[in-house]
Order: structure tokens, then sequence, then C-alpha cells
């Protein structure tokens, strides 16, 4: 954690962002012949919020995939905390203070809303096999103390009045709330962003921008996040990464990233008519 | 060189064992192919034409004994029998018919439930069916005869005694075995590549949604493939019933066509045939090498652990496609 | 009006996760084990005890622990029947070696052998998913009563194959063997089933049954936010075959005195079970019991009806029984795959807004 880098800056809103938490290094991923992330390099800094852009088949969601450990990059190194990080599985990357949402949502059906997000908190509870057999001293301390932990994120996301409800029978918009409070029940460093946005109607988008930048806001959460929308994106992020068919384009402030030719012939210039 | 003849007759014979499984494993894959339901029932399928099939042929009363135990009537036959090709065809329509019934009460009410629900379904249906055809026919153990040649083929057995001074024991029902199910495997082949039937069945089979957007009814292929299986099925089950009678442990080992399937993936009728070939020969194999040390009785299980073995390596099966995972 | 959790308020959470929420459900849960603890074991006889009570305790136990690895862990197998040989022939082992020892503990450590065999079988769920591990499972299950069938050692070299279980007793009450009474064997599977089900669902309340459903929902999604899932998994082999180990131990001990094992514990065996989990509902620990009774009852009720009302043949009757529990199961897949827990919860809910619905 002291190896990190300690220089940072501060964004246009007067937030002071900290040292790098996440560096990838010339990563390149193929899957046989198809290469979908040639040599990207770019880090994510302790509390700000960034963002990776770029049109369909880019390969935003491979590379969010290879930083949450589900896709091993065959060239190219990934740093956590000052650490370079080896071939780990997926499990073990959300073990190191990594979480994240799905484009399509992946919540358990079967399990209630408040179950679904006490599975982010799985990886703090440590009750041994027979305490949780017989429901004696650890493994009922343990629940009733995580179960305080998420009820504070049921608050913070508005969401008590469906606590008990199967997720299964939730509205799209809902599901995908309740998908970032098992997130952030992990309490993550990092916290990935799926296209949070994808399929919401206006007010639910607006809704999970006032939710991104709070979370980010109080807890202090770094996160990254992958998006379409290009003016949520703009108005959200600290820095950018635009990229095109595999390639990085553009890395900089919103600003910085709009006034780039490259990506404004790549991506803008067709987005925006 | 003796034991080497002897492993040759084994391997040989194995293989007439594996065409029989490779023959109920193709229902399975049918119908796997077109509705993505892996029928269970499919091994009762063959139970229920075989009796189905006897039972017409003798000229038994269908129902017999519930309704001499509901009415107190004493039927047994219609004192007639039919001829084995008329007989054939009607269990044919039979099957049809069962079919269509199946298609109706249950698959269409659980389209788009998950793959495991439908196959737990299919364990119902395997179980109604098997009680329905006791019911129907009776649970004694049946002779099955429609005139296929049965015995040891002679003229096999003088030939390879020339050749090898040893003569094969080759049953003559194995070897028409082979050649109905080869030309059974290339009907269905050119049905599926070459008739428009055949063409919306593997549209079905890639996708249902794309299918039904030009216009393929989903319930008409449903029916067409369910009646193909209970035909194929029908077939298997003149074949088994012919050689061991028509009886309950036929559907059990009709259930090896599960292990066969895990070998040569559920979605390739080459996989079918080759998985079906592998474990005939195989479990003869090993009942001849390894089964006098452990007791016998090896054909029970083999085929499940070599099943097992094989997928912890390859999951997809020898022809199957690899499965890809996304997020 | 009275079936609510209204005025009934919850001040921790510890309060607000305990089993039975609502007031009434509580009554109802104490009196149904008053009644089974303090009045069935004076009035119970042998008809009663060896035709249902004693059978469906212990199929629940069984049912419970397929449900653990089929309705929570989303594994399903085929092998239970195989899983409970191992039980079985664990417990005969035992008590023949060891007949100094008591026979709760025997039954204990059948359980114990039986999850070690049951985590063995299950290492290939790591490789493989859905119905290509149901037929796995199918590997199991022949292997097993395969094995038990042809190694004298496992039936002590008896010249029938079969096992005896020999007289063995708790609290120097006779719960194995000819001398067994009723009450007696029914107290023993009572206590069995009454703590197992406690165990089961504190399981599935906590950390562990939350890994088992996140792997049993979205497999990737679970690995992805922190479950291991080659632990969850196999931990669920390792319980699940726990419990129906106790089960074939309690099957073969108290229940059937003896048994053979292709006859006791084949592949039907292994679809009963099934069947009682999905008739019941996956991934309930009540359904567990409802499926139980509903399949142990069945085949009774239908004979009193079939063979004694009416005087049919009895295979005509068992005939009319594969169809009947054939299309029920077809029935409750198509209508309610949660089974009875689900329409009891259903019905449930409906109480708790009457009488005004909306």
């Amino acid at each position: 954690m002291n190896q990190m880098s300690t220089e940072g800056y501060v964004t246009a809103d007067g937030r002071q962002i900290g040292g790098v938490l996440m560096e990838m290094k010339n990563i390149t991923l193929r899957f046989g012949g198809v290469v979908a992330i040639k040599d990207i390099s770019f880090d994510i800094r302790q509390g700000e919020i960034r963002a990776i852009i770029g049109p369909n088949g880019a390969g935003k969601s491979s590379m969010l995939n290879v930083i949450s450990g589900f896709y091993h990059p065959q060239e190219g190194e990934v740093w956590f905390k000052g650490y370079r990080r080896g071939p780990m599985k997926p499990y073990q990357v959300a073990r190191l203070g990594i979480a994240r949402t799905f484009q399509n949502i992946a919540l358990f059906d079967g399990m209630s809303v408040l179950d679904n997000i006490m599975t982010g908190r799985l990886n703090r509870m440590k009750a041994g096999f027979l305490s949780q057999a017989l429901w004696w001293g650890a493994a009922e301390r343990e629940e009733n103390e995580n179960r305080e932990a998420v009820e504070k994120i049921i608050d913070f996301l508005e969401i008590q009045n469906i606590r008990k409800t199967p997720v299964g029978r939730l509205p799209y918009g809902l599901k995908k709330r309740v998908e970032l409070a098992r997130a952030l029940a992990a309490e993550p460093q990092l916290l990935l962003l799926d296209e949070p946005m994808a399929g919401m109607n206006v007010e639910e988008k607006e809704d999970m921008s006032r939710f991104i930048l709070s979370v980010n806001d109080e807890f202090g959460t770094t996160i990254c996040l992958i998006e379409h929308d290009m003016g949520v994106v703009m108005d959200l992020s600290d820095r950018v990464v635009v990229m095109d068919y595999g390639k990085k384009i553009g890395d900089g402030t919103p600003a910085e990233v709009r006034a780039n030719q490259e990506v404004i012939d790549a991506y803008l210039g067709v987005a925006h008519d | 060189m003796d034991q080497f003849i002897f492993a040759a007759e084994v391997v040989l014979n194995g293989l007439m064992t594996g065409v029989m499984y490779a023959l109920v494993a193709l229902g399975f894959v049918l119908i796997f192919k077109a509705s993505g339901v892996f029928n269970y029932a499919q091994g009762v399928l063959a139970l229920f034409a075989a009796l189905t099939l006897v039972g017409i042929q003798n000229g038994q009363v269908p129902f017999a004994h519930l309704i001499n135990a509901a009415l107190g009537t004493q039927l047994h036959h219609f004192g007639w029998t039919v001829p084995s090709v008329m007989a054939i065809a009607l269990t044919a329509l039979v099957m049809v018919g069962l079919a269509f019934l199946i298609e109706k009460l249950v698959l269409q009410h659980l389209v788009g439930q998950e793959p495991i629900i439908l196959f737990m379904a299919t364990i119902g249906l395997a179980y109604f069916l098997e009680g329905l055809g006791d019911v129907m026919w009776g649970a004694d153990i049946k002779t099955l005869d429609v005139g296929l040649p049965q015995g040891i083929s002679d003229s096999i057995e003088t030939m390879t005694d020339a050749w090898f001074g040893y003569g094969f024991f080759i049953d003559r029902l194995d070897i028409w075995a082979t050649v109905i199910a080869a030309l059974l495997v290339a009907a269905l082949v050119a049905f599926a590549q070459y008739t428009k039937q055949g063409r919306a069945m593997r549209a079905v089979a890639d996708d249902h949604q794309a299918a039904l957007s030009v216009g393929i009814s989903l319930r008409f292929i449903w029916v067409m493939v369910w009646s193909i299986a209970g035909f194929v099925a029908l077939v298997a089950g003149i074949m088994w019933g012919t050689k061991s009678g028509v009886q309950f442990s036929l559907s059990l080992i009709a259930l090896k066509a599960l292990p066969v399937l895990m070998l040569g993936g559920f979605t390739s009728i080459p996989g079918a045939i080759v998985g079906g070939l592998i474990i005939g020969v195989g479990e003869k194999l090993f009942e001849f090498t390894v089964g006098p040390m452990v007791g016998g009785a090896t054909e029970n299980w083999f085929a499940y652990v070599l099943a097992l073995l094989f997928l912890v390596f390859r999951p997809q099966g020898l022809f199957g496609e690899r499965i890809i995972e996304r997020v | 009006m009275i079936y609510r959790e209204a005025g009934d308020f919850k001040t921790s959470y510890r309060d607000d996760s305990q089993t039975f929420p609502i007031r009434l459900d509580r009554w109802g849960y104490y009196a149904v084990l008053a009644v089974a603890f303090g009045i069935v074991p004076f009035v119970i006889n042998d008809y009663w005890a060896n035709a249902v009570l004693v059978p469906f305790l212990i199929y629940a136990i069984a049912a419970l622990g397929l449900n653990i690895l089929t309705g929570y862990a989303g594994q399903v197998s085929l092998g239970t029947g195989g899983f409970m040989a191992v039980g079985a022939y664990a417990v005969y082992k035992l008590m023949t070696s060891f007949p100094e020892v008591n026979v709760v503990i025997h039954i204990l450590l059948a359980g114990g052998i039986t999850a070690i065999v049951g985590l063995l079988f299950g290492l290939p769920s790591l490789r493989i998913k859905g119905f290509y591990l149901a037929v796995a499972t199918l590997a199991a299950q022949f292997f097993l009563v395969w094995l038990f069938n042809k190694v004298p050692w496992f039936y002590n070299y008896s010249a029938s194959g079969q096992i005896t279980a020999p007289t063995r007793t708790v609290l120097d009450h006779a719960v194995t063997g000819p001398a067994a009474s009723a009450p007696a064997k029914y107290l023993v599977c009572l206590c069995f089933a009454f703590v197992l089900a406690w165990v089961a669902r504190n399981l599935t309340r906590g950390t562990l049954g939350r890994k088992w459903m996140a792997i049993r929902d979205m497999d990737i999604a679970a690995e992805i936010i922190g479950v291991d899932p080659l632990r969850a998994k196999l931990s669920a082999f390792a319980v699940s075959s726990f419990f129906v180990g106790i089960a074939g131990a309690l099957l073969f001990a108290v229940y059937l005195g003896a048994a053979e094992v292709g006859e006791a514990f084949g592949i039907n065996k292994s679809f009963l079970v099934l069947f009682m989990i999905i008739i019941g509902g996956l991934g309930s620990i009540f359904g567990s019991f409802a499926g139980a009774a509903f399949l142990v009852l069945l085949p009774v009720l239908l004979k009193n009806l079939l063979v004694g009302s009416l005087g049919w043949p009895t295979d005509l009757a068992a005939h009319i029984e594969l169809m009947i529990v054939g299309a029920l199961i077809v029935l409750f897949l198509i209508v309610e795959p949660h089974g009875l827990a689900r329409l009891w919860t259903l019905t449930k809910e409906k109480l708790r807004l009457w009488p005004f619905p909306h």
C-alpha cells in the first residue's frame, strides 16, 4: 500500500484525487485469432471516477473483465495497490477489494433483496462450520453485525420497502440498484460498473448518477465505469479512456477527450448528428 | 493367439451392442437438438413402443386388467393376431399420437423453462409412461417376434473358421440391427439435410426465436421430432425386445444411452454413433479383461464411470461444441 | 385478522431473521413439536410406525440432504440411492465391528463416511454442469451398488449377500433389530430428523447457504463476488451426503432391518427422493418434509383405496401409482416448480391479507 505513488491532482469540482490505485500496463487480450484488447495502458487513481467509453465492440467489457479477473490477458501487467497481480481466480480478485456490477444484471433471482445484498459481505463473514450449523456464537453475531452494515446501504440506496422481496419480481431499474447495493456491501476499494445506466429511462438514469456520485463522495470509493451514454459519462467522470477496435485512442479529462480529434472521428462524430 | 481371437470376438459383439445403444441415443439427440429437451423418457419410449407392438400383434385388449378390475369382466385377448408389418405401422401411429399428446399436455406448458426443469419433467414422463405401458398391456415379460432372423450366423462361423481356424459366434439379429440402424441414420441425415421440414427442424435447433420469426411453427416441429424419436424408439424397442424379451429392464438398458451421449456430445448424430460404439466395445472388453478379477457385472457401471472420467477432461464431449463462458 | 405481522414489531435484526417471524406460525410449530414428541410416542402402534411415520421421517432426512444439494446449491444428483447405500453399509460394518459403541455414534459416523464419499463424487461438479452432472452422478449410483454387491467384505461374507441389523440399544431400549418397539424406532428417527432439520435451517440461512444459493442462481456472478465455487460445491456435496448417509443408515438399521443393496438402494430410490423434493419444493426445509410425507402417504392411500376398498390386484395398483406419481411430477413442474412449499407460502400470504385482500 505504501509503495503507491503519492502524487495526485485536484478535480474541477475541488476533490482531492490520490495516488495510483490500479494500473494496467500494455494489456493485450486475444480470443483465438481475435484481438479484443491491443496494448492498452492506463491507471485508476484513488478516489476518482474513471470512465471507459467507446463504440460497440471496442473492447470495453473485455477490459472490465480483465480488471475483475474473469479474463486473463496474454500480455501485459495488472498492478493493484502497488503490487503486481498474478493470474488470479475471480473470487480471489474479489477478496482483494474489487467489486463489480454487470451489464446484463447478474443477481441471484431465487433470493430476496436482503439476501442478495448480504452475499456482498460473504468474504467478511468468517464463522466456522460448526458455529453456522448450530447458529451459535460467531455465526449469529456475524449475521447481525453484517445485517446492520447492509441496512445502511439499503437506506442509502432507498430500497427499504423491497428488502424482503424476491429479486426476480423486481423491475429492471430496481434490479440495477440492488446490484449496486450488493457491490457496495463488499465495501470495495475499487468499484467496477458495467453500463450502470443501460436500458434505463431518464428518471432512473438521474437516480443512478446521483447514487454513483454520492458513493464516491460519502464512502470515498474509487469507481471505474463503462458507459454508452456520452452525456452522462462526461458529467460524472473525472477522467475518461476512449477505446476503439481494442485500442486506446484517447485518455484525459472529459474536456480534453471532447477536444481530441481522433475521438471525435471515431466516436463522437458518429454518435451526434 | 487364442486370447487375441477371443478379444476380437468380444470387440465385434461390443460393436453390435454399441449399435443398439447408438440407436437409443439417436432419439435423445434428435429431441435435444430440436427442442433443447434432454429426454430422459427415451428409453421408456422404446419399452412402451415394444409393449404396444406386442400387444397389437397378439390382439391383446388394452387396459384389460384395469377394465377387469373395475367391471369384474374377464377380458384379455380379442382373439386375433395382426401381421407384423401392420402391427408396426399401427404402433408407429400410436407413437405419433403419443408425441402429439406429449407436446400438447407437457411441452407446451414448459416453454422457456430452465433445461433442468424440463429434464426432470421427462423423468416424470418416464414414470408415467412406464406405468401406462404396464396398465395397458400387463407387466409380464413378453416375447417379441416380427420375423427378424435370429440365432448364430452359420455362414460367418464357417467363414471365420476357414480364415482363423476359429468360428466367430455372431447373432444374425445383431447384423440386421446394424444394417437397419445404418439405414435409419442415413435416412434421418437425408431428411434433416434435404427436406423442408428437416431444414425447419435445424433452424429451430439453432434458435427458437429466430425460427419463429421466419414463420416456422414450433409446435409442428416438436410434434414431428417427438414422432420421429418415437419411431426411432420403436425400432430400438423391436431390436432389443427381440433380443432379450420385452420387459422393464429394457428401459434400464436404454439408460446406457445417457453415457453414450455424454461421450458423443448431446447435439451430434455422429457423436451418438461413435459414442455408442465406444461404450459398447469398451464395456465388453473391460468385462472380458478386468471383469473376472473383480467379480464381473462391470457392465452395470463401466459406461457411466467412463463417461464421468471423460467429461472431467473434456466437458463438451467428443463432438460437442466448446462452450465459451461470458458475463 | 390474526395471522399477520402487524403489531408484532421486531426490535432487533435477530428477531427479524428468526425462522418463524409470525407469532401464529411460531405457536403452530411448537404445537407440532409437542405432539410429535409428547403424544405420538405413547399412542403409536406398529402399523403407523412401519407404514407411515418411520419411513416419513427417514425419507424427510434424505430429502433434506438432496434439497441442500439440488434445491439450495443447484447441483442435480441422481446418486441418492447409492449414497444411502454407503450410509447403510457403513453403519452395518460399524455396528458389527464395534458392538460396544452406541449405535447413535455409528449412525453419525456413517453419515460422516458418506460425506467423504459424496465429496469424492462431487469433484467432477467443478467441470460438469446441469444435466451432464446429473448423468455423471448415475456413475456413483451404479458403481456403489455394484461395489456393495460384489465385495463380500461389505456384507461380512454372509451367504445371502444381505446385511442384517443386529439388536442395539439406546438408553436400554432396543432401537434396531427384531426386538425394537414402534415408539423406540419412531423416537430415534424423530430426534435425528428434528436435529438435522434444525441444522439444515441454520446452514441455509447463513453464510454457507448464501454461497450455495449464489452458485445455484448464477455461478459466474457468484465467483465474481468472491465465492470459491470449489469449496461451495464440495461443501454442498459433503453436507448433503452426510444427511443422505444418515437416512440410509436409519433406513437399513431401524426401518428395514435387513437389506439387499440392489433392491433397497437402486436407482428408483434416487428418483423417489428427487421426486420428494420436486413435489415438496426445491430449496425449502418445509418442502422436504411435505414431499416426503406426500410420497410416503400416497402409496398407502392408493393401496387402501384400490386394493383395500375396491379389491383390485396389488400389481395393478402399483402401476397406477407409477402413473400418478409421474403425472404429478409433470403437473407440479408445470403449475408450481417450487412445489407444496410455495403453495403453502401463497396460502399464508393470502391468509395474511384476509379478510381485506386489497
